[in-house]
């Protein structure tokens, strides 16, 4: 048995842990524990958050992580980042291309119409954000009602299918650069390799596409409004599932394993080049994904894609522009860390600050 | 040991040191480029730990590598073997790392991870000590951009923290740096020496243990090898000063508990407005008084 050196501050963490577990059941003889299917299916708003943001497919795990912090979307993403720091990555996929998504939404911006048409699925965008009362006392009876009249009603055609993709229409005409031949390369793997700058983009795409919605949305809505100049048209945002293929062990075919639910947007911008004799301008290209369904968020990352690449060529002229800027302050873990810790007694140092200030005084009062 | 694939990990599927290997390769790995380049930064990938960013996630990423099942561990914060995060952080090692021993004794243990302090008996070529650093990088003070700092640090280009300090001197009569005192280590780098105050920056000379430096957040491993030079900036005309206990009458102030007029001492108000002042260290007070037969208890008591 090894000998532990126990203190009086144990008690306070343990006692601390209680009381917060007495707060999630304090419903007590009246509270049923909230299981973590109701999370994945009733606040999938949350788990879908915590799915990108825990940088973790897994939606089960992250609802459970819903489940034990009440909800707090920044502690459950930890939670899973730090679950996932006890993993090793045995295996890395191909490329894959979202062109074989079976899609639950797309649309496009910079069309009418689209190949395939524009599908609005689920969303909020033209629901009215008005109170819904009749939830307030929702019976079991009339939110399963709700769920079999769906069902009975659906039809073929609604199911999920597949759809070419908006920006090939582009490319094709040529209005849109070719995809470059860096998709082929190994991507970057910001958790197993330090960020040393400059970054290749996919080391930024990995960071953003971990990051914390409202950190991108706040550097993103900075150079909309006018510390930037992307001006984008969303080309087409598209939410669905992914299928995931590993070589087959044997044939070293592509099976599929399995899908994630991911969210992906590319905008266009302004269009660039043209200088060289027999080159044409192009639009350009901002591209942002994450997992889970994520709007908002994969709309700022690919708003701040195009920013970064604009940084990375000629010099940031603006926050949003500047690699280091956005990808060092958009972690949601890092930062609500930080941001805690000044909690953490700091006497000893603040000792030394009162030393630096009492020698400062003295000195002034000397030189009066 | 519930079998390591369920998806519903118990705390005991947790591999021994929590992180997975190829993690602690990796660090291991860090550890000795930063040995072999005293005060270089070696960045590496950090792992996200159950605790948060700021807490000492460096520091502890550093101890769940190195450690192994017969080490003695002692972790303190502030100085204090009983202070919260210290006790959290030693739980949680010692859940994670099965066999190990913990200890408040600083002389019985082989490794110390510690938050801000450098404990006040000299560490010996048995012992490792890991700090826990918040900010890396000394040119920080002075230069935002982590791309251009890289570069001075590659050129030893440090006019800059020196014209900082110079100017600290023109506004203030003082140079105002209080803890993380920038201290060049081998004549070569310059290295934050983590948030420990002036009164510990001595330590870092010569020191037969080697000393670890992990930033979790900013992602750095650094180092002072054991017998290394480390010295804190200084101009000729302004020597390196350590905080002052001296009371009005030029006093060197004691600790309360203990009586040492050797140790960094903290400072505080009792209820009736009284100031008085105690080891920071109170493991090394706890041992004065233990030696001297004083029959008090070995808690911290706080005024």
């Amino acid at each position: 048995m090894a000998y532990v050196a126990i203190q009086g501050g144990q008690r306070a963490i343990e006692e601390a842990a209680r009381l917060t577990e007495y707060l999630r059941t304090e419903q007590g003889t009246e509270g049923q524990p909230i299981s973590p299917d109701d999370i994945q299916h009733q606040l999938r708003g949350l788990n879908n958050r915590v799915l990108s943001e825990g940088g973790l497919c897994h939606p089960k795990l992250t609802a459970l992580a819903v489940k034990q912090t009440m909800g707090d979307p920044l502690e459950a993403a930890f939670v899973i980042r730090a679950y996932r720091s006890t993993r090793p990555r045995r295996i890395e996929t191909d490329a894959h291309d979202t062109g074989g998504m079976r899609l639950m939404r797309r649309i496009s911006a910079a069309f009418k119409d689209i190949p395939g048409g524009q599908m609005l699925g689920s969303t909020p965008d033209y629901g009215l954000r008005l109170l819904r009362f009749d939830l307030m006392d929702e019976s079991p009876e009339a939110f399963q009602r709700v769920c079999q009249d769906w069902l009975t009603d659906l039809r073929d055609e609604m199911l999920p299918d597949s759809f070419p993709k908006v920006l090939d229409l582009l490319r094709k005409d040529g209005l849109l650069a070719e995809v470059s031949d860096d998709a082929s390369k190994d991507a970057f793997d910001i958790t197993r390799e330090p960020m040393i700058f400059p970054v290749p983009r996919s080391a930024a795409l990995q960071a953003m596409a971990r990051g914390e919605t409202g950190s991108l949305q706040m550097i993103a809505y900075s150079n909309m409004r006018g510390y930037g100049d992307v001006h984008p048209t969303v080309g087409e945002i598209r939410v669905g599932y992914m299928p995931v293929c590993l070589p087959h062990p044997v044939t070293g075919d592509p099976v599929e394993i399995g899908e994630v639910l991911m969210t992906e947007c590319e905008v266009v911008a302004m269009y660039e080049g043209g200088q060289k004799e027999d080159e044409q301008p192009r639009f350009t290209v901002g591209y942002g994904a994450c997992f889970g369904h994520n709007e908002v968020k994969a709309i700022a990352m690919a708003i701040l894609d195009r920013a970064l690449q604009k940084g990375r060529r000629d010099g940031a002229d603006n926050p949003s522009e500047d690699e280091e800027f956005v990808l060092l302050h958009i972690d949601g873990i890092d930062s609500m860390g930080f941001c805690t810790h000044y909690k953490m007694p700091h006497y000893v140092t603040f000792q030394s600050d009162m030393d630096r200030l009492r020698a400062t005084q003295t000195k002034k009062e000397q030189s009066k | 040991m519930m079998n390591k694939t369920t998806p519903y990990p118990q705390s005991t599927s947790y591999p021994f040191g929590f992180l997975d290997v190829y993690a602690k390769r990796e660090i291991r790995r860090a550890v000795l480029k930063a040995l072999a380049l005293p005060g270089y930064q070696v960045p590496y990938a950090s792992r996200e730990m159950p605790m948060g960013r700021g807490f000492g996630t460096g520091g502890l990423q550093l101890t769940l590598s190195v450690i192994g099942p017969d080490d003695t561990l002692k972790v303190i914060d502030q100085g204090s073997d009983d202070s919260v995060n210290a006790v959290n952080l030693k739980q949680f090692i010692r859940q994670t790392c099965p066999g190990i021993d913990t200890t408040t004794e600083t002389p019985k243990a082989t490794l110390l991870q510690s938050r801000h302090r450098i404990p006040e008996v000299p560490l010996t070529e048995k012992q490792i000590i890991i700090l826990q650093v918040p900010y890396p990088d000394p040119l920080v003070y002075v230069e935002p951009s982590e791309e251009i700092r890289k570069t001075m640090h590659g050129e030893a280009n440090y006019a800059r923290l020196w014209v900082k300090l110079y100017e600290d001197i023109r506004e203030y009569g003082e140079i105002t740096i209080s803890h993380r005192y920038p201290t060049r280590i081998n004549g070569h780098y310059i290295l934050d020496p983590s948030p420990i105050m002036r009164w510990d920056v001595p330590k870092l000379h010569m020191s037969r243990a080697p000393i670890l430096f992990g930033a979790g957040r900013e992602k750095k491993i650094y180092a002072v090898p054991p017998f290394t030079k480390a010295e804190p900036l200084t101009f000729e005309d302004v020597p390196f000063r350590t905080e002052n206990f001296l009371d009005d009458s030029g006093n060197r102030l004691a600790c309360r508990r203990c009586g040492a007029r050797d140790s960094f001492l903290d400072e505080f108000t009792t209820d009736a407005g009284e100031k008085v002042y105690q080891c920071s260290d109170t493991a090394y007070c706890t041992s004065r008084m233990k030696r001297a037969g004083m029959k008090r208890s070995p808690e911290v008591d706080h005024a």
